[in-house]
């Protein structure tokens, strides 16, 4: 496990990452819990892609009813203990929470939701196997992240055998390795992980090719893609290769000069003794560049710059994680593009143009604006290609601007014993949209194989 | 500024802002700091024959994470002897001449222990007394107490008993816990009482540990019944006020002080408007200490200021004459409840209290504009957030969400009255969140008043 790589480095970063909010404890929580109102058909439960009954497990927070108000959520959302610490509330159920209405604080059902789970888990909480009754149809779920892990939850809740595959040695996908350490530890999503397994799904390590794939559609009842996005994209500018290699792969280490924001980020989860050295320049202003940068911050860089080829309106990230980068210190430069990288002295010279960005969004670097930045790291965090490799020698499925096509409402592509969910459908969102989709990709599977009509009633919006 | 000096019966204190008979006024120190912080009189701890409590003694109820909304207890009268509480009285009359200070007393039911109480306390100073025929626990099981209290002979034998030796005007402490008040009130009164007291309070169980399987408070294991106090007893309190204030049978009412879950300066003011000449407190200071009076005048005196009254007297009782029974309601008002879309947040709560609750008239189908003229329409309620695909919004690729109308709630989540439905019930408006949000108005029917009494009479 994570913990026996290097249990001193692994002090040093619960050290170094601490919780980012408090954990409310039983008595505030209770007090958050009765200044719910308990709409009805409440907003909450409708921003939330898991449509967790938000009033419902509040109320039983308020009732003392803990136990209740984590099966509530878990009933909902299998990964209820992970969303509740990574989903971005302020755009989803605490953005549509009706105090707004009246200049009030929403209800912090993040951190009550977090309370449940974390009390659930804490007192060895179990889920139990809602149907006794097996079934003897087979299911893959290829990859171990959130889309698969709900969607093995739920075949298995109807009774279905269910493997899930993935390639590396730990489950849970993104939230084991990809989420910063203060939003999420590892051992959480592991927790999460070692439920679903007690509900008796199979977990295998097996890195999936287009041939063991077509093996497994043959020998299985249904397959689930929850395989995510692929690598991030290659930083292209001059240059590059000739600094990239050597650590970049174990993590940033002395030779270390270009690392991606994903494998900085799995390798400083991972245990592995990192340095990032004096200065570190992040490339790219979404989520996980924000993630990444704060964690080299944290990792003990003294300064840290975020270059994005855009102005501050046109971030990708959310607005919190912006405000939450700049208290971390990080400093950001607008309008910049890198155009080459060069190793210079013992560190990295990385060479800049401003770019203008016209009324269509086009943008144009601007002659003689070059300047050069000197630094020790270089991450670039300019999002993750689909895996178009493997996706298009899966048979019958199809592929929409490097998207998984499916049908919303069952999670089915075109290849009807082939469902997929998560990232690689929806281009890469929150644990929880993927949460939704493979559940709702398992009760279309369960509704193929027992030959009736899909039980959900869900209709896409718009 | 209002004069709030109140008189009752023959008992002056600066304000009608008196502790009840409790754990509060045990002591003359604790009285003296009272009436420091602003307390205009004050019902000594009961006095008699010393007892022996048990430890344990408290129990109370809480609700939506507020503290003691009820409190109950099995305490019994004083614990310390009679004399050491006479000398004390002694003491704060000295040193307050101008508060009221009231004995509250119980003795065992022989006419002789009542004179010689009666004449000791007298003789200590007490501005008046009070006769504690209400205690419902302990007490009561040594035929002292409510099982006085609960028979009418015996409350108007034992006040004719006091009546013949007391000097000072002589309170009767009514029992919440009887079939009907007024019956123990007109013993009272036709004895010779000068004033009652009310309620005191309320048999009770306030609740089970669910780990033990105990009631609460937890006495080694057991439990007892105990008096129920604060503010949850208060509408009950308020009725078997104006129940006694508005008997007339056995000839006009006597001065009565108002006991019952009494907590703010608005509590109070509604004691007073159904005829309470004071009111005494007992649980919010046992939850907050003296300092609480300072808000209550302060409070009763602007809100008088605000009215125009001067002193207690223009205001005391005003409410009685719109308390009346219910076969002389007027049968022909009507009202109906009225949305108030600009206010509106959305909860809906208004929409399913009225579908599970009342009269299934408050609907959620609004698609635009404001809704013209009755519409007869029923839908069962739905959760329509639960039937539709939700994602985490990304600003770059989804379009902001849907807004319908002009309001800052969508117009799909703000509920419509069916007026042709509605029945006027209030619930709507009780359980809406927003103040002013949902007012009931007046919708003429354009007949004539007309009770149900008026009915029946008419054939």
């Amino acid at each position: 496990l994570l913990t026996t790589h290097n249990s001193q480095f692994t002090t040093e970063i619960a050290q170094r990452f601490p919780d980012l909010h408090p954990a409310l404890d039983a008595c505030a929580a209770v007090v958050e819990a009765n200044r719910c109102l308990n709409c009805f058909d409440a907003p909450c439960m409708g921003a939330c892609p898991t449509h967790i009954d938000v009033p419902a497990f509040i109320r039983k927070i308020a009732a003392g009813n803990v136990t209740g108000s984590a099966r509530t959520i878990l009933d909902a959302n299998v990964l209820g203990a992970s969303c509740a610490r990574v989903c971005p509330v302020d755009v989803l159920c605490e953005g549509a929470c009706v105090l707004h209405g009246k200049r009030q604080k929403p209800i912090e059902i993040g951190r009550l939701q977090r309370f449940a789970m974390e009390t659930f888990y804490d007192a060895g909480g179990r889920l139990a196997l809602r149907q006794r009754q097996e079934r003897s149809q087979r299911i893959a779920c290829i990859g171990a992240g959130p889309a698969s892990l709900a969607c093995a939850a739920e075949l298995r809740q109807q009774g279905f055998q269910v493997r899930v595959i993935d390639r590396r040695p730990l489950p849970g996908g993104l939230n084991t390795y990809g989420v910063a350490e203060y939003k999420l530890r590892a051992a959480d999503s592991l927790r999460e992980v070692e439920m679903v397994r007690n509900l008796g799904v199979d977990f295998e390590v097996c890195d999936i090719d287009a041939a063991s794939l077509a093996v497994l559609e043959r020998e299985f009842d249904a397959v689930f893609l929850g395989i995510g996005l692929g690598a991030m994209q290659r930083l292209e500018v001059a240059g590059a290769d000739s600094v990239a290699g050597v650590g970049a792969v174990a993590g940033i280490g002395a030779a270390a000069r270009i690392i991606d924001a994903l494998k900085f980020i799995a390798a400083y989860k991972s245990g592995s003794p990192l340095s990032v050295g004096r200065r570190v320049v992040v490339i790219g202003a979404g989520n996980t560049a924000i993630d990444a940068a704060c964690a080299a911050k944290r990792l003990g860089a003294e300064t840290v710059t975020i270059l994005y080829r855009r102005q501050r309106q046109n971030i990708p990230a959310f607005d919190f994680e912006y405000d939450h980068a700049l208290r971390e210190g990080v400093e950001f430069v607008w309008a910049t593009l890198p155009t080459a990288i060069a190793a210079k002295n013992n560190g990295l010279e990385l060479t800049c143009v401003a770019v203008k960005q016209d009324a269509n969004g086009r943008l144009t670097p601007q002659p003689g604006s070059e300047f050069t930045i000197e630094c020790d790291a270089v991450i670039p965090a300019i999002g993750q290609s689909p895996l178009l490799e493997l996706l298009s020698q899966v048979p019958g499925i199809t592929m929409d601007r490097g998207r998984v096509g499916i049908d919303r409402t069952t999670g089915q592509t075109a290849n009807p014993k082939i469902f997929a969910g998560g990232d690689c459908v929806n281009g890469g969102r929150e644990v929880v949209d993927a949460v939704a989709d493979g559940k709702r990709a398992a009760l279309g599977i369960a509704a193929l194989l027992c030959n009736r009509q899909s039980a959900r009633t869900e209709v896409p919006l718009g | 500024l209002a004069d709030l000096t109140t008189k009752f019966a023959g008992i002056h204190s600066p304000n009608p802002f008196w502790l009840a008979s409790a754990p509060p006024t045990n002591t003359g120190e604790q009285v003296m700091r009272a009436f420091d912080a602003g307390w205009g009189g004050a019902v000594w701890k009961t006095i008699g024959e010393p007892i022996t409590n048990v430890s344990s003694r408290y129990s109370s109820i809480d609700w939506n994470a507020q503290r003691m909304m009820g409190l109950n207890n099995i305490e019994l009268i004083t614990d310390r002897p009679i004399e050491v509480n006479l000398r004390e009285i002694a003491e704060v009359k000295r040193r307050y001449p101008r508060h009221a200070v009231i004995a509250s007393l119980m003795v065992e039911s022989r006419r002789e222990a009542w004179h010689e109480i009666v004449k000791r306390t007298e003789d200590a100073g007490a501005d008046g007394l009070e006769l504690n025929f209400g205690c419902p626990h302990g007490m009561s099981e040594r035929g002292m107490g409510a099982a006085v209290g609960q028979v009418p002979e015996y409350t108007q034998r034992i006040t004719e008993w006091v009546k013949e030796v007391a000097r000072t005007p002589v309170l009767v402490k009514l029992t919440p816990n009887v079939t009907d008040i007024r019956v123990i009130a007109r013993a009272a009164r036709r004895a010779g009482a000068d004033g009652l007291s009310a309620i005191n309070t309320i048999n009770s169980i306030t609740g089970i540990d669910l780990s033990t399987f105990a009631p609460r408070p937890n006495v080694d294991g057991m439990s007892s019944h105990g008096g129920y106090c604060g503010p949850a007893v208060k509408p009950i309190a308020l009725n078997m006020v104006q129940q006694v204030m508005a008997d007339t049978v056995d000839g006009p009412p006597i001065p009565i002080s108002g006991i019952g879950g009494i907590g703010n300066w608005q509590d109070a003011a509604e004691f007073l408007l159904l005829g309470c000449t004071s009111v005494q407190v007992c649980t919010a200071v046992m939850h907050y200490g003296y300092r609480i009076v300072q808000e209550m005048i302060d409070g009763l005196s602007n809100w008088m200021d605000a009215n125009g009254f001067a002193t207690l007297d223009d205001l005391r009782g005003k409410s009685l004459s719109k308390v009346t029974e219910w076969k002389h309601l007027n049968l022909n008002y009507k009202i109906v409840a009225r949305i108030d879309e600009a206010l509106c947040i959305g909860c809906q709560l208004c929409h399913i209290a009225c579908w599970d609750g009342a009269h299934q008239c408050i609907h959620v189908d609004r698609v635009s504009g404001p809704i013209d003229g009755p519409v007869e329409l029923h839908a069962k309620p739905r959760e329509h957030g639960r039937e539709r695909i939700a994602v985490t919004p990304i600003p770059k690729l989804d379009p902001p969400k849907a807004h319908i109308g002009p309001y800052a709630t969508s117009l799909e989540r703000i509920p419509r009255v069916d007026e042709t439905e509605c029945v006027g019930c209030n619930l709507c408006s009780l359980v809406c969140p927003v103040d002013d949000c949902i007012t009931m108005v007046e919708r003429p029917t354009g007949l004539a008043p007309e009770t149900w009494a008026e009915r029946t009479n008419a054939g």
